[in-house]
């Protein structure tokens, strides 16, 4: 049960066992409105509070978070679908900071070889602090692109390239003189859109009472590999269950975004070349809705294989589970690992002409409103098996390494395809328990495991 | 026996004609000529050794792939007293069927002309031709108003005609028995059973291995896929078409399905074919034809329409716009039980010397004419390599999926074929749907014009 917030409480309540019983109905509260409400609502055994009621689950939005999970108590069993400080993660400028700090430890641990396999972010400067740095980067390679994104805004707003420093100094000019008056988007909260997707990161967090926004400027990627002459991202998606230790699962769904406009690098102002978030998309003259532009991630993999072979694509793809591994390892030490938080991030992936990963971002809501039938399906099926990892219902032994279409990529420790023991050698043919863009025959296995559960729940009883 | 040796000379002495006016004759007469310097090339035994030097550098192979790819669409053996109509289709009342089809083709294109006073062709201003150079890689972005413009047909149009062929030598009576098909196709062309089936795809029998069967997640590799793969690579090493055609009957790797394709066809990317296909670009941008619109249109309703996002749609109109103005496609005309439609110069109607093919190719595109280039974008990326496997592919198998014909691999027979099995083995199934007004064929005629490469 969870107590509604300004009442500080503690210790109220049955104290429970170490072993998690099984509940004869799941109370839970979310305040979005769109496939997350409709897998919540078909869930068996699973009610929904409204208002003030008490919940067990509570799929929150990051402001509610921010304003309430310090004074509300939860029991043990609650779980909240955010962790306290994700934004060390997903705030571009955090993120950087930490990547940066945790590669400088590598290097100092395990060597240059080492903290090379962190060099999937392209060079970084936060703006306005890193202002000079920046400067001295930029006068180093001349006439390459640079992007400019704002730290906590989504949905491809604010969003700029240029090429010449006199682009940024106007900015420059035009931000100092806009410190202290509010900016174009609203600051502090961000309003909850019924039916339009969920990316809002307001800036939280702010330590000042004055709402500076941060931006940082990035070496912006020029040579992105291209179908059919656009440009394209991958959504990726990585359910975080903790921190400490680390225990992470990749869907192997996911998609590839892609921009409507063939890519060219002679437009730098057309928006809609470049930025690749559907939201920006759904705005572009060529759009239509009913379709959208995202291919699965299965047919992604599969063009690849017919371009470039199996071998050059399982490289690509066990870049891509670096990342992942790299970005969490990053962060461990800093987000506040409670037991009751877990979170379903979207990483956004590009991959450019040599088949080289690079993050973009991760986001800590990713939008669960569906674009289209296919879209809705997926997301559907995330979010069950979302829930059947969560396991309010105390069905799993906490063993599985697979769940529907999550696979335990990271368990303090990678995770082997194989079973048995890991090979510890550190050679030998270690293959990782990663299937992204592969066969997701969830329904089959759901089955077996949830029967094979069961079955071994009546022997032990 | 003597019969069969005469006829096997006329066949090879056919294919010699044929391939003597192509660029591998050239070639090989180079190369044969090049040889001469070579030491282990000897006047005594200059035609062995020739031949050997053939056979170790691969040009003998290249010269086998060309006479299969001949071979393939080489007509069946006829009498020789037989028209040329004879080998586009045996049949009379299939010709019939097939020009009285086309004459309505043409009628509606025609009036479509007229209602919107377009012409058939015409010329591009100079500013236009430029702008249509600039935007050449993405036509897509184009938005020109077809809505006065309406697909020439539809799959379910051709149906109808379909439906409606009778053989005026088989007596049905009016009334209906049980010797009337129940299904829609109406003509007693000769179809597969089961068996004849099982024999025909062996390869897909029970005990063979197929890929997208026998490589699923939950079968070791070792038992098929591997080996496969291994064999598939060695003979793309062999450039073999023939085995090449074997093969992939057993499914082809995701990694070497566009070689193989290509090989299969005998389609490799000389210089020369890529002039040829810059060459139909220049006619592209030079004249504007009103097929054009069509082609655009149908692009919009069916591939940019897909519910899966088709990402290559600009593909489409660098390879739809040449193949319209591409003569070569005239050549299976003669195996093609359709004709190309004629054109006269303005007034001159009737004339011979003034009548011209129209569109240049003779294939007028109907709707859902792209989609049998659609899936070839996911393979291929270079223009003039798509457009060369399109268009071997249309002229070797597509075009039997849109043209009237008694061929066991055309559109009626594998109407026909459908029905026949369906109500064989699933008679109540094709009952229901009679039934509930939903004929299999009806249902399914997009599948089968589009899907099915005989």
């Amino acid at each position: 049960m969870s107590r509604p917030k300004n009442q500080n409480y503690k210790g109220h309540g049955l104290s429970k066992g170490k072993e998690r019983e099984q509940r004869a109905s799941i109370r839970f509260k979310t305040t979005l409105m769109n496939t997350l409400m409709d897998v919540l609502r078909h869930r068996p055994g699973w009610v929904e509070v409204k208002d003030e009621g008490e919940w067990d689950f509570y799929w929150c939005d990051v402001s509610w978070l921010r304003e309430n999970f310090d004074h509300t108590y939860m029991d043990e069993h609650v779980r909240i679908s955010h962790f306290r400080n994700h934004y060390e993660l997903t705030r571009k400028n955090y993120m950087v900071k930490n990547l940066k700090r945790f590669r400088k430890q590598l290097e100092r641990e395990a060597g240059k070889l080492e903290a090379a396999k962190c060099d999937f972010f392209p060079k970084t400067f936060e703006m306005p602090c890193e202002y000079h740095l920046f400067v001295e980067e930029f006068r180093k390679n001349p006439g390459i692109t640079w992007i400019m994104k704002p730290v906590a805004r989504s949905q491809g707003k604010g969003i700029f390239l240029f090429r010449r420093l006199k682009d940024i100094m106007d900015w420059r000019k035009g931000t100092a003189g806009k410190k202290l008056t509010s900016l174009e988007a609203p600051p502090a909260r961000s309003t909850v859109n019924p039916s339009g997707s969920h990316d809002a990161r307001s800036s939280d967090d702010q330590k000042d009472e004055i709402p500076v926004e941060n931006y940082v400027a990035q070496r912006y990627i020029e040579n992105p590999y291209l179908i059919g002459g656009r440009k394209f991202d991958l959504r990726v998606y990585v359910l975080v269950m903790s921190y400490i230790p680390l225990r992470a699962w990749l869907y192997r769904d996911g998609f590839a975004r892609f921009s409507n406009t063939r890519f060219t690098l002679s437009s730098i102002d057309d928006q809609y070349v470049h930025l690749t978030n559907v939201a920006v998309q759904k705005t572009s003259p060529d759009y239509h809705p009913k379709k959208g532009c995202k291919w699965m991630l299965q047919r992604f993999r599969q063009y690849l294989a017919s371009k470039h072979g199996p071998e050059a694509v399982e490289t690509l793809f066990s870049d891509m589970d670096n990342i992942f591994v790299k970005s969490l390892q990053s962060v461990q030490k800093v987000i506040i690992s409670d037991k009751h938080c877990f979170e379903l991030y979207g990483y956004d992936i590009l991959i450019d002409q040599t088949l080289k990963p690079w993050l973009l971002e991760v986001n800590a809501s990713p939008s669960l409103t569906a674009s289209s039938q296919e879209d809705y399906e997926l997301k559907t099926c995330l979010l069950e098996d979302t829930l059947h990892v969560v396991d309010m219902e105390a069905r799993l032994t906490g063993r599985e390494k697979r769940v529907g279409g999550f696979d335990l990529m990271w368990n303090d420790g990678p995770v082997s395809r194989e079973e048995g023991p890991p090979d510890l050698s550190g050679m030998g043919n270690f293959v990782a328990n990663t299937h992204l863009g592969c066969v997701n025959d969830r329904n089959n296995q759901l089955r077996q495991l949830f029967r094979s559960l069961q079955n071994q729940k009546k022997v032990s009883s | 026996m003597l019969q069969e040796e005469s006829d096997l000379s006329l066949v090879i002495a056919q294919i010699v004609q044929k391939l003597k006016g192509s660029n591998l004759y050239a070639q090989l007469e180079r190369q044969a000529w090049a040889s001469l310097q070579r030491p282990e090339i000897k006047l005594q035994s200059l035609k062995e050794d020739i031949k050997e030097f053939f056979k170790i550098s691969g040009w003998e192979k290249k010269l086998q792939n060309a006479v299969y790819s001949e071979l393939s669409v080489f007509p069946l053996p006829s009498h020789p007293a037989a028209p040329p109509e004879h080998l586009k289709e045996p049949l009379v009342y299939m010709r019939k069927a097939q020009g009285s089809w086309e004459k309505r083709i043409l009628k509606s294109l025609n009036s479509m002309c007229t209602e919107l006073s377009i012409p058939l062709a015409r010329k591009r201003p100079v500013g236009e031709q430029k702008e249509l150079l600039n935007k050449w890689n993405e036509m897509g972005t184009d938005e020109p108003d077809l809505s006065l413009f309406r697909p020439v047909y539809a799959p379910k149009d051709f149906l109808e005609v379909l439906i409606n062929l009778r053989n005026p030598n088989y007596e049905n009576g009016d009334s209906l028995s049980f010797r009337t098909h129940l299904g829609l196709i109406q003509v007693p062309l000769k179809v597969k059973d089961i068996p004849e089936l099982k024999e025909f795809f062996v390869e897909l029998g029970l005990t063979t291995g197929q890929l997208g069967i026998d490589d699923s997640t939950q079968v070791p590799p070792e038992l098929f896929e591997n080996e496969h793969v291994r064999i598939g690579q060695k003979v793309l090493a062999e450039q073999d078409s023939a085995a090449a055609q074997q093969y992939i009957r057993q499914g082809s790797p995701t990694a070497l399905r566009a070689e193989l394709w290509a090989l299969i066809l005998n389609i490799s990317s000389q210089p020369e074919d890529i002039l040829y296909y810059e060459q139909l670009k220049t006619n592209v941008i030079q004249h504007d034809l009103l097929v054009d619109s069509l082609i655009y249109k149908d692009v919009k309703l069916t591939a940019s329409n897909d519910d899966y996002y088709f990402v290559f749609e600009d593909y489409l109109y660098q390879v739809l716009l040449c193949f319209s103005r591409d003569t070569s496609v005239l050549g299976h005309f003669a195996y093609n039980s359709a004709s190309p439609p004629k054109s006269y110069i303005r007034g001159k109607l009737g004339l011979e010397e003034y009548a011209v093919f129209y569109p240049p190719n003779g294939v007028i595109p109907f709707h859902g004419f792209s989609m049998y280039v659609a899936p070839l974008c996911f393979l291929y990326h270079e223009p003039s390599k798509l457009y060369q496997i399109f268009r071997e592919m249309y002229v070797r198998f597509f075009f039997r999926l849109h043209s009237i014909s008694s061929h066991p691999s055309g559109i009626v027979s594998l109407c026909l074929l459908f029905e026949t099995l369906l109500q064989t083995y699933l008679p109540q199934l094709f009952y229901h749907l009679r039934e509930i007004g939903a004929q299999p064929c009806k249902v399914s005629i997009w599948f089968l014009t589009h899907r099915t490469v005989p």
